[in-house]
């Protein structure tokens, strides 16, 4: 996939164009807007409109509740720990795909979207099998929150990688050349020439990576055990949607939305800045 | 200089390889060996008892109608986004990637506020005889939901690059919009469709919290293949349910091949 | 310079005032297609809800097996069931309860604890006197009991060798559970029937919640959790033990001599077809009631229990949500699971926060 970070799209400026001719963008808008709203808006809607269904009040009581704040604490904490992860090792695995040259190169370039293809209830139980309480390699990690660490690495896999790939393909390699010509070695290069050009891409990645962290649900579910110290967001909520709290619920998922949109953007504005003070 | 930096790079790859080994191959290979633990006969019968095989079916069509949906609204929101200029524009955009900020279990919990019997339009078709949750419809608006993006993201890039030169020109000549939206546009654009096809399939397959949470779980009616694994994870049948991630895995990797493919034929 | 050719000012510029005339044609356009869309949508839920349909069964986790397998093939037998269809839905009781409540489709529902029934009695789905006929609407009993692995190697016998040091515990959340939430009344009990004031009765429940393991969201997936391997000990319905041992798992199970007495009601919807009515009447019957005793579960008919009695004996100390030491469910909802005051909600907060 190609993972793109709201803001960092470089758009050139559309032309005045006469396409399509009379009509069709006045319908389509009203289609898009229609398909939209069906599908996206009024839904928010009704979630936001039931978050506050107690007032404010009600709101900051739900998102305060101890358990709320422990369950977002923790998947912000977890999340980070992901984000940092993936920077540092979907870079790594980005630059072996396109800098070094192994056997079986191509097979495991394709391999790197299998997270993203694969339902998230196959992938945690997956894990399971593996780290889990018959592990057969001996390391048990189910019910912990190691075990959820693990299992939003594994969903999040192709975000950095997919974003620093392309970046890196198109990096001209003589101003590598240039710096280990003048003495550079090869971590000053990497920190002065290489790591700024990736930057952007990286950035985008983690966004994207940290926003489908937050809200991962399906692969987290059977690991976690559902204890209260590893109940992240996502599961809280669906205990909250089971006993019947609507509106708790309801609260959570805003604040979790919120979070996704304002680090979506915030990224995005960085990536960008970083793109034209670059240029 | 390459010499110096061998040792350096055989670190590099086998610390990436190895981590990806450990995070993706070895796990995959595990589900494998589960699912035929037991022999193949019993993997085999696990997964073709008439509620499995609607599960199946059930994701099979939910994941049709949302591609269809989904790629229809795709190109038309694309072009819509490159080819003209509202106000509004920047809004839509940033609707579009909504669903990728949003968690499953959220957009099932939307949908139940929405049309649960409580909800604002609960009433309205309730009364009316028409079930949107606990069927189809609310499991197929669930999917539409967490896949919209993804034909939209992929043709907006391709748009960009192909330019309207050519569209323009077909105009002069004198062709309609659907004429040059056909013999032109569509050309131009179809690798990067078929890409942004292959992952709103890839995703709608696998969905499952906003499913989970709108299902309803009637067996051989509201199951899909993912909670059918889930349920059946928790009924002894465990056989079943790694045999069921076995080939839910196994179109997974069929995805993966599709995708490449159309990569290829995108960048050439 | 960036004109936008869609503004409404150009647009009527160059259709030279056809413009206006047109926008509303295509607004109307759009109308129609938006609705179209979501007639279109809702066409194709629209599910036969008369009396020619299938009987909507849903129920909690745990009985899915006897249901499946031995009540509706029988009741199919019957004359009354002849040419029954059934679709059935399975799930965590509170899960199934809110389901219905928000819409599902049901006409009998089957849950493990009497505050699910309530929630659909206030929300009108049921009628309020469900419970009135000889057996409370009642169908099966069955009692906690503690699953052990095969020859009980950390010799578990008391509710006092679950908060040893070492001992780890599965049971389900209480929050989505209607099993949990009986293992948890069933600890506390036992706890008061052995003499313990309710506070050191509380002080149990908290160590006992801090040697669980896991807290799967239903009954049946904590039996797998333990199946796989994890934990020392499964808290769990003697009926759900009985079903692991036939399976061929390697689990014993010990009844503990206090412990409760699981009682799960089922009733009708308001709207259910005769038929459905049948069939709950049928579960009554001597003969389901015997297929209830077969699947592991206690049955509530006298005659029937007595026969199958070696299958289940009576522990010394059982006592039911209603004897004082409990005081019936809608104290035991509000003082213990109120998802914010509840005593077990407050337990669970510690430890979702001290260890946080």
């Amino acid at each position: 996939m190609t993972p793109v970070a709201p803001g960092a799209r470089a758009e050139a400026p559309p032309r005045p164009v006469a396409w399509p001719r009379l009509g069709g963008a006045a319908l389509g808008r009203g289609l898009v807007t229609a398909y939209l709203s069906l599908i996206v808006l009024i839904p928010i809607a009704a979630l936001v409109a039931q978050s506050i269904d107690g007032g404010l009040d009600g709101f900051w009581t739900a998102v305060t509740s101890p358990l709320a704040v422990s369950a977002l604490k923790l998947t912000l904490i977890s999340s980070a720990i992901v984000v940092a992860v993936n920077v540092v090792m979907g870079t790594a695995i980005a630059w072996v795909l396109v800098r070094d040259n192994f056997p079986g190169k191509a097979i495991v370039n394709s391999v790197i979207d299998l997270p993203f293809a694969l339902p998230t209830i196959v992938a945690g139980i997956t894990l399971l099998a593996l780290y889990g309480t018959n592990s057969p390699v001996g390391i048990d990690i189910a019910f912990t929150r190691v075990g959820i660490v693990v299992a939003l690495l594994f969903v999040t896999l192709p975000f950095v990688v997919r974003a620093v790939q392309p970046v890196l393909l198109e990096l001209d390699q003589e101003m590598e050349e240039a710096a280990a010509s003048l003495g550079a070695g090869p971590l000053t290069t990497f920190r002065r020439i290489i790591f700024p050009n990736l930057a952007p891409a990286i950035l985008a990645g983690a966004a994207l990576a940290f926003a489908r962290a937050i809200g991962e649900f399906g692969s987290v579910l059977l690991i976690s055990g559902n204890l209260p110290k590893t109940q992240v967001a996502s599961l809280f909520i669906y205990a909250q949607i089971q006993s019947g709290n609507d509106t708790g619920a309801a609260a959570v998922s805003v604040t979790l939305l919120l979070i996704a949109l304002v680090v979506l953007l915030v990224i995005g504005r960085l990536t960008h800045w970083t793109l034209r003070h670059d240029r | 200089m390459t010499a110096k930096r061998r040792p350096g790079r055989y670190g590099l790859r086998f610390v990436a390889l190895g981590y990806l080994a450990m995070l993706l191959l070895i796990p995959i290979g595990m589900i494998s060996y589960r699912a035929f633990e037991h022999g193949f006969a019993a993997a085999r019968s696990s997964v073709t008892t008439p509620d499995a095989l609607h599960a199946f079916y059930m994701t099979i069509v939910i994941a049709v109608i949302a591609v269809v949906a989904n790629t229809i609204f795709g190109v038309g929101c694309a072009l819509l986004l490159v080819r003209s200029n509202f106000r509004g524009k920047a809004l839509l955009n940033a609707i579009i990637d909504v669903p990728f900020a949003i968690s499953p279990v959220v957009v099932g919990l939307s949908l139940l506020l929405l049309y649960g019997r409580t909800g604002w339009f609960g009433d309205v078709f309730l009364n009316n005889g028409i079930q949107i949750l606990f069927a189809m419809p609310g499991m197929v608006l669930a999917t539409i939901f967490v896949s919209l993006p993804f034909v939209v993201r992929e043709v907006v890039p391709v748009l960009h690059e192909i330019g309207d030169e050519q569209e323009q020109a077909a105009e002069t000549l004198g062709a309609n919009w659907w004429q040059t939206f056909r013999r032109i546009t569509l050309p131009a654009i179809r690798w990067g469709v078929a890409y942004g096809v292959v992952l709103t399939t890839a995703r709608a397959l696998g969905e499952f919290g906003a499913v989970a949470v709108v299902s309803g779980r009637i067996s051989g009616q509201t199951e899909t293949a993912t909670l059918w694994v889930a349920r059946e994870f928790g009924q002894f049948n465990t056989t079943g349910a790694y045999t069921a991630s076995l080939v839910l895995a196994l179109i997974a990797v069929a995805t993966l091949l599709a995708m490449n493919l159309f990569k290829r034929k995108e960048a050439s | 310079m960036r004109t936008s050719f869609w503004k409404p000012e150009n647009l009527a510029s160059r259709t030279a005032g056809g413009g206006s005339r047109r926008r509303v044609g295509r607004l109307a356009l759009v109308t129609a297609l938006s609705v179209a869309v979501g007639v279109g949508v809702a066409a194709c839920g629209s599910s036969s809800s008369d009396s020619g349909g299938p009987i909507n069964l849903v129920a909690y986790s745990t009985p899915e097996t006897v249901y499946d397998k031995q009540l509706i093939p029988a009741f199919q037998k019957t004359s009354e069931g002849d040419g029954a269809k059934f679709s059935t839905s399975f799930g965590p009781s509170g899960d199934q309860s809110r389901a219905v409540a928000a819409g599902q489709p049901a006409d009998v529902v089957h849950l493990s604890i009497e505050p699910d029934m309530q929630n659909l009695v206030d929300a009108g789905l049921v009628d309020s006197n469900w419970d009135q006929n000889q057996y409370h609407g009642i169908v099966q009993d069955s009692v906690v009991v503690f699953v052990v692995r095969k020859g009980n190697p950390k010799n578990i016998q008391t509710w006092d060798d679950l908060i040893k040091p070492g001992v780890e515990v599965v049971t389900p959340n209480v929050f989505s559970s209607g099993g949990a939430k009986w293992n948890i009344l069933a600890a506390y009990g036992a706890q008061i029937e052995e003499g313990k004031s309710p506070t050191q009765a509380l002080a149990f429940l908290k160590s006992l919640l801090e040697h669980a393991v896991a807290q799967p969201g239903s009954a049946g997936d904590a039996l797998t959790t333990f199946t796989s391997g994890k934990g020392d000990v499964l808290l769990s319905y003697e009926s759900d033990a009985i079903e692991a041992q036939r399976a061929g798992e390697d689990v014993e199970y010990v009844i503990p001599d206090d412990t409760i007495l699981i009682e799960t009601p089922a009733a009708t919807t308001t709207d259910a077809s005769t038929q459905a009515q049948d069939f709950l009447k049928f579960l009554w019957t001597p003969q389901a009631q015997q297929l209830w005793a077969d699947g592991g579960y206690r049955p509530v008919n006298k005659s029937v229990l007595d026969k199958n009695k070696d299958k289940f004996p009576d522990p010394p100390g059982l006592f039911t949500v209603n004897d004082p030491s409990i005081g019936g469910w809608e104290k035991a909802n509000t003082d213990f699971f109120d998802p914010t005051n509840g005593s077990v909600a407050k337990i669970e907060e510690n430890l979702g926060v001290s260890t946080g």
